[in-house]
């Protein structure tokens, strides 16, 4: 680390290009700027806006670009559905297409079909625009799965920052649906199948199912209507919704302000970074434009849904590997992992439990997930705010239950691949889906364990570290003969990284005001003793004192620094 | 989707053995007499002769009577050929199929064991014994028919085990539906028409030899212009956009992000 | 393993907490939502360190070495230029490179548009990150976070708020308004529920569409898409025909009756057929018809391994036995596939002896 302290040198020294001292400005661009700013002031009073926000700070880290990521891609997705819209018919009226590409001259298919061929083929730039909005829309929802990765891993939905948690979820939801109605749009073979399964999904509902496909599809299926309905989810309510949702996401945001990393200098009643105008501003307005090119690029060099080769949707035909986009598969992976034969008769009613089980699974799955900050906050009953983030380390069982989560979810979404894998792998379909089965079960367990052993080592790592320092790989002999190797200490700035973090202990049951213990009790004691009885308290400044103490021994009697050896 | 199969494993382990008999059978002069027919046939290559038939027989008797019976008539290693036809013979020898090289749910394509003038002498020699599906002629495998019918066809009859594109796909047990990406006209009128394997007839009935055409001109259609979109990320559909999403739209992303927050030096 | 590394140096946990401020002086203690809030389980000592505060920052090359700082800036204004350049580009790619019939013209126009496109975002994103990165000052700031609680005042004044205007409405007083104006709340959305009836024409029974499709005795088996009829002649063994029934192709609910009536149409040696009582007849030589949509969830099985006589969904991977009845040997389907009782007429084309004998599809819950 530099010792060079910034006052020794004076910014403006530096250079003299951009050393300009501001003085009263007095030609024609700044005489402008000054009135236009003062325009839009008399009529908004903007200024104390700039002043509330203008230098609001916002830490740096790569983990926290997640979340801009999903928003940026989100705009491109608005920018050129836009586009589209120009151009696509959201009916599914019978016409015979009669465009450029010549394997489907004179072929029966839905007006939707003909017009994003139309949009592919016979409008420059059309192709560029619907695959930039088809890749951005799959960037969306994995900078979101990624960004709900990291809130989780690092507790920040801790409170106060709960509720923004449920509302990123409802996005991540609702960032699905819109992906699943934008990928039926086409009316292509693929994305009917897509439907068909969904058709077949709803019929198997207990009840309610055989009448709400029949309304949803306005009749048997696939019906005349579908391609319209689904376009207005697509395109209005649930944009809409997703607007406001993303609205006072990002405003608890602005009220919560960011949380940090633990650091020097960073407490849980501070926010240090970066302020929005300038640097902040720069970077993330520079890293909207990158989210767009890295878009832009993959979209101008590989092809994403070519529906010209899957042809109109037709209830006959269907391709091998036929799968939804990426972010369905783990709903279409648990369709595929229901063992043979699960179903029943009620009475006169058919009972399809091979449909109920995995919709029952995800659904719990997805509460789950949903709710875990209230039960996590209940288990540990800390009502205090939490502005710093955990490292996942810190957390084990935290990090352990997220691990055991993410093996189940990619169990799920391997098994929607299933065939691609045993093509692949030369393998056995029976034998992937077989193994993924086991793994579904086994697969977390597993996961649970590994992540909070490897989270507990490394906690006892740090503990190791802080008190004895590194190894520094070079070796003296003493004066005795004796061969030791130089630990060298760390500095305060990287042990109080290390060192300040939350910690928690299981709860002891004691009787309330009548001497009675509640069953709520005890299952909080049962949840925090399984949180919490795996735990590596950090280091107290005796513990460190005392370390030391062994240090200074040694050295003052070696003239070296080495390991006390407890 | 190219499945290589180890080297080591191409001949079928009775073939050895087989060939030791045979050469006790046929010594010194029988050997030159192979070599010299089988020179010869080069030029009667297209027309069914006696000498080919002949020759055809002996390859028979050499690779392939162990496992399929000496009249055809198959054992409980291999299935009867009776009514196969040449052009069965020509898809399952000339792709390298047959002779079979390891017991697998499949046999698997390979380099070709035998030149095309032995293959199409144990063609003569099946289709002597018992007619069925000619080899088809050179104008039945020209592209030039209608990729629409070609492409509609194909999306009803092939592409549930092909996919859409041709990429190939799985079947149950192991099986699987081969990449018809570059694979010869010949073949795969062949395969249609005889149904190799697990693969169902298509006999001229279901698609006739005009369907049969379109079929190929779609295929090559496809091949011969690549995806106006770009790279097709082998054609799999969105499992392998979502694999390249996740490692490199993901993957570049998250990289500028560390630049993008690292400190500059 | 580790059960409490530290055990007895954890124990002065306080559960007045906050005292820490008398270990350290540089940042005082945590006050935010601290000040009253419980920690609940948290282990609250006075045993921790100080900390040590921001460290000092790090010139950076640029802040140090003019020369440096030159080439920065430099660097950005030409990622600027780049990025005009790129949109010039594209604009130039749009008209040099039109889209005609032929695929690679469209090929090129997409990469080319594209690429432009691409040099204009990341040129102006490049420029300004770096921008931010080498020349704008990277010193940290520091601000102060607020409780996001309210202050006491500021929730007494709301709680007074609300009070009056409960008083001046009555709200909570006079319970009939109240109870009334909830129950009118409740009942005035459901004529809105209501209308979503019109979803679907009125006139059908749902599950009684599902239960018949085109298929009626004497409907001959037709080739898909062609329509042309199918001898049993036709049909060789270890064939696979896609079927639908005649007439098909000139019904206006096409796709409707197709997603029910599509038949996979195979022949096999009837020797390997298992058939049970009563459907003896249902075959024709080996010959069998079965409908094509999975009783899972709906897509075509249509992959026929005309050896071991699967029938395989590409899907899921429902696996039926043609041998005994399409019974289901693996994947998540329940059902067997229905079988088309077939035969042939005079002429000797294949026809269905009546409609499937139970709806075909996916499950549903008023099949019985």
């Amino acid at each position: 680390m530099s010792t060079i302290q910034r006052s020794d040198v004076p910014h403006e020294v530096v250079d003299p290009a951009f050393a300009e001292t501001p003085k009263i400005a007095n030609t024609p661009a700044s005489r402008f700027t000054s009135a236009a700013a003062n325009y839009i002031d008399e009529r908004t009073s903007i200024s104390a806006v700039v002043k509330e926000f203008g230098r609001k700070i916002f830490p740096d880290h790569w983990s926290f670009m997640l979340g801009e990521v999903a928003l940026y891609s989100f705009i491109v997705i608005l920018l050129t559905g836009t586009f589209l819209t120009f151009f696509f018919q959201a009916s599914m009226a019978e016409v015979t297409y009669d465009g450029t590409y010549l394997p489907l001259k004179g072929i029966d298919m839905s007006a939707a079909m003909n017009s994003t061929l139309h949009i592919s083929f016979d409008i420059r730039g059309g192709l560029l625009m619907r695959q930039v909005h088809h890749w951005a829309a799959l960037l969306f929802v994995a900078s979101i799965g990624l960004h709900m990765l990291r809130i989780f891993f690092t507790g920040a939905f801790r409170k106060p920052r709960e509720l923004n948690w449920v509302i990123g979820f409802v996005l991540f939801i609702l960032a699905m649906a819109e992906g699943f109605t934008g990928y039926s749009l086409p009316d292509d073979l693929l994305s009917g199948n897509g439907l068909r399964i969904i058709d077949g999904l709803v019929k198997g509902l207990p009840v309610i199912g055989t009448w709400t496909s029949y309304l949803l599809f306005g009749g048997e299926f696939p019906g005349t209507e579908i391609v319209g309905r689904l376009y207005t989810l697509h395109i209005l309510l649930l944009p809409a919704i997703l607007v406001a949702a993303l609205g006072v996401h990002l405003l608890l945001l602005v009220i919560n302000k960011h949380t940090q990393f633990a650091g020097p200098g960073k407490t849980n009643d501070n926010v240090v970074g970066v302020p929005i105008m300038p640097v902040f501003a720069a970077k993330a307005g520079g890293f909207f434009f990158i989210v767009f090119g890295v878009i832009v690029l993959m979209a101008s060099f590989f092809t994403i849904n070519p529906i010209w080769e899957y042809g109109p949707y037709d209830p006959s035909p269907i391709s091998a590997g036929t799968q939804p986009d990426w972010y369905i598969g783990f709903a279409d992976g648990a369709l595929r992992l229901v063992p043979s034969n699960w179903g029943f008769m009620i009475g006169p009613w058919t009972f399809s439990l091979n449909i109920v089980a995995p919709v029952v699974v995800l659904g719990l799955f997805i509460v789950v997930v949903l709710i875990y900050p209230f039960v996590e906050g209940w288990v540990t009953g800390d009502k205090r705010e939490h502005h710093i983030a955990d490292r996942p380390r810190n957390a084990p069982t935290r990090t352990a239950i997220g691990a055991a989560g993410v093996t189940f979810y990619a169990v799920l979404w391997a098994a929607a691949s299933s065939d691609l894998i045993a093509t692949h792998f030369g393998l056995s379909i029976e034998g992937v889906i077989r193994s993924l089965q086991i793994l579904l079960i086994v697969g977390p367990i597993i996961a649970y364990q590994a992540a909070k052993r490897v989270s507990l080592a490394l906690q006892k790592k740090d503990r190791e570290i802080a008190l004895h320092g590194y190894e520094s790989g070079r070796i003296v002999r003493l004066p005795g003969g004796e061969y030791i190797e130089v630990h060298e200490q760390l500095s305060d700035y990287e042990r109080w990284r290390l060192l300040s973090f939350e910690d928690y202990k299981p709860l002891m049951l004691r009787p309330d005001a009548k001497g009675r213990i509640s069953a709520g009790q005890r299952t909080r004691a049962l949840l925090s003793n399984w949180f919490f009885e795996d735990r590596i308290a950090p280091v107290s400044a005796t513990e460190l004192e005392q370390s030391h103490g062994d240090h200074g021994a040694v050295e003052a009697g070696e003239g070296h620094a080495v390991e006390s050896g407890h | 989707m190219a499945r290589k199969p180890a080297k080591a494993n191409r001949r079928h382990p009775l073939a050895t053995v087989v060939l030791i008999a045979i050469g006790l059978a046929f010594t010194g002069g029988g050997y030159a007499l192979f070599t010299s027919t089988a020179t010869a046939q080069t030029d009667t290559a297209s027309s069914t002769s006696q000498s080919s038939v002949d020759e055809g027989k002996k390859l028979f008797a050499a690779n392939c009577q162990t496992c399929h019976g000496m009249a055809l008539e198959g054992t409980p290693a291999g299935p009867s050929l009776l009514g196969v036809g040449a052009a069965s013979v020509d898809f399952q020898v000339g792709t390298g199929r047959m002779p079979l090289a390891t017991d697998g749910p499949q046999a698997m394509q390979k380099p070709p064991q035998f030149t095309e003038e032995q293959t199409q002498a144990l063609a003569d020699y099946v289709a002597s014994l018992s007619p069925g599906p000619a080899i088809p002629t050179a104008d039945q495998l020209t592209a030039n028919g209608n990729a629409t019918n070609g492409g509609e066809l194909f999306r009803i009859n092939c592409a549930m085990c092909h996919n859409v594109a041709g990429a190939g796909g799985a079947l149950t047990e192991g099986k699987f539906a081969p990449d018809l990406t570059g694979v010869d006209s010949k073949y795969i009128y062949e395969a249609m028409l005889t149904g190799p394997q697990n693969m169902p007839v298509f006999n001229d009935h279901n698609i006739t030899p005009e369907d049969k055409r379109d079929i190929i001109t779609y295929l090559k259609y496809l091949q011969n212009n690549p995806s106006p979109g770009g790279f097709e990320l082998g054609n799999l559909g969105p499992v392998a956009e979502g694999l390249f999403i996740w490692i490199f739209g993901i993957g570049a992303v998250v990289a500028l992000t560390v630049w993008l927050t690292a400190k500059s030096n | 393993m580790a059960h409490d590394a530290s055990s007895g140096k954890d124990t002065a946990a306080t559960s007045s907490g906050l005292d820490v401020g008398s270990v350290g002086t540089a940042i005082e203690p945590s006050t935010v939502g601290h000040a009253e809030a419980d920690g609940g389980l948290a282990v609250i000592t006075t045993d921790t360190f100080t900390n040590p505060g921001l460290p000092p920052t790090r010139m950076r090359a640029t802040d140090l070495d003019p020369k440096k700082a030159r080439n920065a800036q430099r660097a950005v204004y030409t990622l600027f230029y780049l990025s005009i350049a790129g949109s010039i580009f594209a604009l130039a790619a749009y008209m040099a490179f039109p889209i005609s019939d032929d695929l690679n013209s469209i090929r090129l126009n997409t990469v080319f548009l594209g690429l432009g496109i691409t040099l204009a975002l990341m040129g102006i994103g490049l420029g300004a990150v770096h921008w931010a990165k080498t020349l704008m000052s990277d010193e940290e700031g520091e601000d102060i976070r607020h409780p996001v609680r309210s202050n006491d005042a500021t929730r007494t004044a709301a709680v007074q708020i609300f009070d009056e205007a409960n008083k001046e409405s009555g709200f909570g007083r006079r319970t009939l308004i109240r109870n009334s104006l909830i129950g009118a709340l409740v009942a005035f959305p459901l004529p809105a529920v209501i209308l979503f009836r019109g979803l679907a024409p009125e006139y059908n029974n749902p599950a009684a569409l599902l239960e018949t499709t085109m298929w009626k005795t004497g409907t001959r088996l037709t080739l898909d898409p062609s329509g042309l009829p199918v001898k049993a002649s036709d049909v060789t063994i270890g064939s696979a025909f896609h079927i639908i029934p005649e007439g098909l192709n000139d019904v206006p609910d096409r796709l409707e009756q197709k997603a029910k009536a599509a038949v996979l149409l195979m022949r096999v040696n009837v020797a390997d057929l298992t058939i049970s009582p009563g459907r003896e007849t249902w075959n024709y030589d080996g010959i069998v018809a079965y409908s094509k949509i999975c009783t899972h969830v709906g897509c075509p099985v249509a992959l026929f391994e005309q050896q071991t006589h699967h029938l395989l969904c590409p899907c899921h991977q429902s696996t039926f036995d043609v041998n005994n009845e399409c019974a289901v040997i693996f994947g998540p389907a329940k059902r067997p596939l229905p079988q088309l009782p077939i035969t042939v007429d005079g002429e000797g084309y294949l026809i269905a002896q009546s409609d499937f004998t139970q709806p075909v599809g996916p499950s549903f819950w008023e099949r019985s």
